[in-house]
């Protein structure tokens, strides 16, 4: 008899407090604005700088405005995969600059002491080779934080130093300049990158739309995207349902190295030069327009086309208050609110989900009573 | 339920219909409650009931909607826990609400350190915690750190920062979820001594019969009424059950004893302290389950059965002995290898350990599935949904579907989520580790009968618990744990008494 009755009850009473707490429209639609924040943002900023210049809505700006964009959305890109993970990458900026740096060394032609020979490397072979060096940097973070288990901004802040320094050691701080190659060395095309279009959208642009979509193929559709916003998400939990969560991390810093490296082909090229500064507090701009995009640092949440968006708020804007003749102390004010007004919305954002989630009362008892780690586990009776 | 029938004399602190809605969720519908000085007045009800929401009324830490607090016969109105503690009501919480990086000293004064013109009186604050702390019987430095604590140090730490305002009434929100047998009772002396003083106490927890042991009124809550009130001489576990849930308390019973192949077999495992190398969690413990048989181990906290339970899933690197999986040795393999061989762990703090908080309840549900969802690269949609709408209906999951936020389930329903996500991968042997903690007694046995019929089709259960009862519901076999040792089997025909002697706990205080 039992069996039956203590059935229907508990379902009495689950269903009650299982309602996923439904809203009235109006509320609907603040959450709708608070969700497309971003893209508001950017509405508002083209909007704003189309009255104050007459320049800044044609297409010709829009594109050069977006060939800029490329560079921080390739490296917020990354970045978003990192911190979807729970991490920070801060060593970007610094990759990029080094990457770049490698470029031009590989382009000026390598001396082979032992042939006595200079070797000029086609131009596919530059891009590879900085690439791999993109993806050993973020091995490096990646190992330094999954297996020597290093506080990701400790790690990632020690790779931006030694990044960077080594891309001023190579020159002793000098640029290389002129990367256009010599056709009779075979190594022409490395300006094809940031001068080239493709119906008339520059490449740069096309690059990080195809890193945009194969992200988030990679996001939504696979098992590592699964894998990624799991570990991000809840890190012991995807660890005991199998995902392998160490691989996860080292892969994520891997991918925003190889995303720093592409960042820094294109800025090499579009400049042909390349100097050891590049890319200096990149990071700052590509985390924020990480969290512009809606992500949250404490992992698990965010997505590309937020990510996307953040960067096109900070490119157009701060290109926007270039054009209008702001000065440049006062565009990194503008830059500095807005960067804390997304955290702010983001703040909003996550408290009202959480609240959501505790209209059921929470999990009493010994669930909560008891903290994780160490201390969970060697308490010991004396009894 | 009405107080006429009480004398009034003695009544400190009421809730007179007392309303709280959170949105549209009604969390308290007119509650009447009464706190009586020099006695325990202990509240039941299942998760959800609205315990502790009546608590933080009473507390200051919420507002009701409508309906008033009476103290000392007059209406009161907190707008916070500090006015509550000038007033002399105190509550633990059940989440202890320590600083871990001070001392015990800093935790017990914080927010009203003792000031003097030169600075804060250490020296005077270090004396009164001695003599707290002395008073607990807890033999503890003031000036430890608290993370130097073990648990349930830590939440004597927290009952004498309640004691140190010389409260008049103290709420327990569940203190003994963290407390060995021996604090325990110490913590029920204390009560005693306070009740003596004339301390009005009320109390909380999900151990009835603990909680049965220091009542003197007790007051059950359901849905959000009252609907119960005795004195404690009048009352049994039975009569509580009844109230909190409305029927009579039954997990279940063991499946037909149709044993197959041994399924899982452990053999010598032994696990170190990382903190003390000496000292070993799990001893030299080997144990056999057949295909179809249901294992509980019992033990009291500390006794070594999550260590175990977690180094058998894979969990945690450096362990002696050997697990073997349907004649497979485990050695070396990962948790995802073995859970891809048929071996799963249920994790005993599901919010921890056990759930992904930024995920849906169908992304829960499939994570442990992902390999086997892939079509050319790519997870397929349809073979997720269609997993995630099976395990939904296999394990009785209460939920909008599988859109709806993990946070929007009640624990029991949560619990039921990562039940299912380990079911979902097919396993032969399903591990769970304390699988009842913070779900509610229907719940419960609903978790219960899913793993009974499992095992009925073949699946080799083990579950631990600290809950003697749990173990005579659906287990055809009874492990005691003790300091990392089995010390003890027992059959399903075992009683309460043999298990609890067995584990070294005390039968009755």
């Amino acid at each position: 008899m039992s069996k039956n009755g203590s059935l229907t009850v508990s379902k009495a009473t689950t269903e009650e407090r299982v309602q996923p707490a439904r809203r009235s429209p109006r509320l609907n639609l603040g959450r709708l604005l608070l969700e497309g924040r971003a893209f508001l943002a950017l509405i508002v900023v083209i909007v704003v700088f189309s009255i104050l210049s007459s320049n800044y809505f044609t297409v010709n700006n829009m594109l050069t405005m977006s060939s800029h964009v490329a560079v921080y959305a390739l490296l917020a890109i990354g970045q978003l995969l990192v911190i979807l993970n729970g991490g920070i990458d801060l060593s970007v900026g610094s990759t990029l600059g080094f990457s770049g740096m490698v470029a031009g060394f590989l382009m000026q032609g390598v001396t082979l002491k032992m042939f006595g020979d200079v070797l000029y490397p086609s131009v596919w072979v530059v891009v590879i080779a900085v690439i791999l060096v993109g993806a050993f940097v973020g091995l490096v973070n990646g190992t330094l934080v999954s297996r020597f288990r290093v506080a990701p901004f400790v790690a990632t802040l020690g790779t931006l130093y030694v990044v960077r320094g080594f891309a001023l050691l190579m020159t002793n701080g000098l640029t290389y300049n002129d990367l256009g190659g010599r056709p009779e060395l075979g190594n022409t095309g490395f300006d094809w990158l940031g001068f080239n279009h493709i119906a008339k959208i520059p490449i740069g642009v096309i690059v990080m739309i195809v890193a945009a979509a194969a992200v988030s193929l990679m996001l939504n559709r696979t098992v590592f995207g699964r894998w990624l916003y799991a570990s991000g998400g809840n890190e012991r939990a995807a660890e005991l349902s199998g995902v392998p969560v160490r691989k996860v991390k080292v892969w994520v810093y891997v991918a925003s190295g190889v995303c720093s490296a592409l960042a820094g082909l294109i800025l090499t090229s579009e400049l042909t030069s390349a100097g050891p500064t590049a890319g200096t507090t990149y990071e700052l701009t590509a985390i924020a327009a990480v969290v512009i995009g809606g992500a949250a640092l404490t992992g698990g949440r965010g997505n590309i086309r937020g990510t996307l968006l953040g960067a096109f708020v900070i490119g157009f804007l701060s290109d926007g208050l270039v054009i209008v003749g702001v000065s440049a102390y006062w565009q990194t004010v503008f830059m500095g609110a807005v960067i804390v007004a997304a955290v702010l919305l983001n703040a909003v954002q996550y408290r009202g989900g959480r609240k959501k989630g505790r209209r059921a009362e929470p999990p009493a008892g010994r669930a909560t009573a008891v903290p994780p780690g160490p201390e969970a586990a060697t308490t010991q009776t004396r009894g | 339920m009405t107080t006429a029938t009480e004398t009034p004399d003695g009544i400190v602190l009421s809730a007179r219909h007392v309303v709280k809605t959170y949105g549209g969720t009604r969390a308290l519908k007119g509650v009447n409650f009464d706190i009586r000085r020099g006695s325990v007045t202990t509240l039941f009800g299942e998760n959800g009931a609205g315990k502790s929401t009546l608590m933080k009324i009473l507390a200051g830490v919420e507002k009701p909607t409508s309906g008033e607090i009476v103290l000392d016969g007059e209406t009161v109105e907190f707008n916070s826990t500090v006015e509550a503690r000038d007033l002399g009501i105190s509550i633990i919480h059940q989440e202890l609400s320590l600083a871990p990086n001070l001392s015990v000293r800093d935790n017990i004064f914080m927010g009203r350190e003792l000031q003097t013109p030169y600075g804060v009186d250490f020296a005077e604050e270090a004396r009164q915690t001695a003599k707290l702390m002395e008073e607990l019987e807890e033999d503890v430095d003031p000036l430890t750190p608290v993370s130097a604590l073990r648990l349930g140090q830590q939440q004597i730490v927290e009952i004498a920062r309640a004691l140190s305002v010389n409260s008049r009434i103290l709420i327990m929100d569940e203190p003994t979820s963290a407390l060995s047998a021996s604090e325990v009772a110490v913590l029920f002396g204390l009560i005693d001594e306070l009740k003596s003083r004339g301390v009005a106490i009320v109390y909380i927890s999900h151990h009835l019969e603990e909680a049965l042991q220091v009542t003197d009124h007790a007051v059950v809550l359901r849905d959000g009424s009252v609907t119960a009130i005795a004195e404690a001489k009048d009352i049994d576990l039975g009569w509580i059950v009844r109230n909190m849930v409305g029927e009579n308390y039954d997990l279940g019973e063991p499946p037909p004893e149709d044993f197959g192949e041994v399924a899982l077999s452990v053999r010598g495992i032994s696990v170190a302290d990382p903190a003390n190398p000496k000292r070993m969690l799990v001893d030299n413990v080997s144990l056999d389950v057949r295909s179809g048989e249901v294992v509980c181990i019992y033990g009291l906290m500390g006794a070594g059965r999550t260590e175990l339970l977690e180094v058998v899933a894979g969990r945690g690197a450096s362990a002696a002995g050997e697990v073997w999986l349907k004649g497979e040795d485990l050695s070396g393999m990962s948790i995802a290898e073995r859970l891809a061989k048929g071996l799963g762990l249920v994790p005993e703090d599901r919010q921890q350990d056990g759930l992904v908080q930024t995920m849906t309840v169908g992304r829960n549900l499939s994570l442990a599935s992902l390999p086997r969802l892939m079509s050319r690269l790519v997870l397929s949609r349809g073979r997720e949904r269609d997993l995630v709408e099976a395990a939904i209906g296999s394990v009785g999951v209460k939920t909008a579907g599988g859109e709806a936020m993990i946070g929007s389930l009640s624990g029991g329903n949560q619990q039921k989520v990562v039940v299912g996500k380990i079911f979902a991968t097919n396993p032969d042997v399903i591990l769970l580790d304390e699988p009842t903690r913070g779900v509610d007694v229907g719940a419960k046995g609903e978790i219960f009968r899913l793993l009974a019929a499992r095992a009925a089709e073949g699946l080799a259960v083990v579950y631990s618990t600290s809950e003697v009862g749990e173990c005579l519901s659906i287990a055809h076999r009874i492990i005691v744990m003790s300091r990392g040792r089995i010390v003890a089997e027992f059959g399903a025909d075992t009683t309460k008494e043999e298990i609890m002697a067995a584990s070294g706990e005390a039968v009755a205080v």
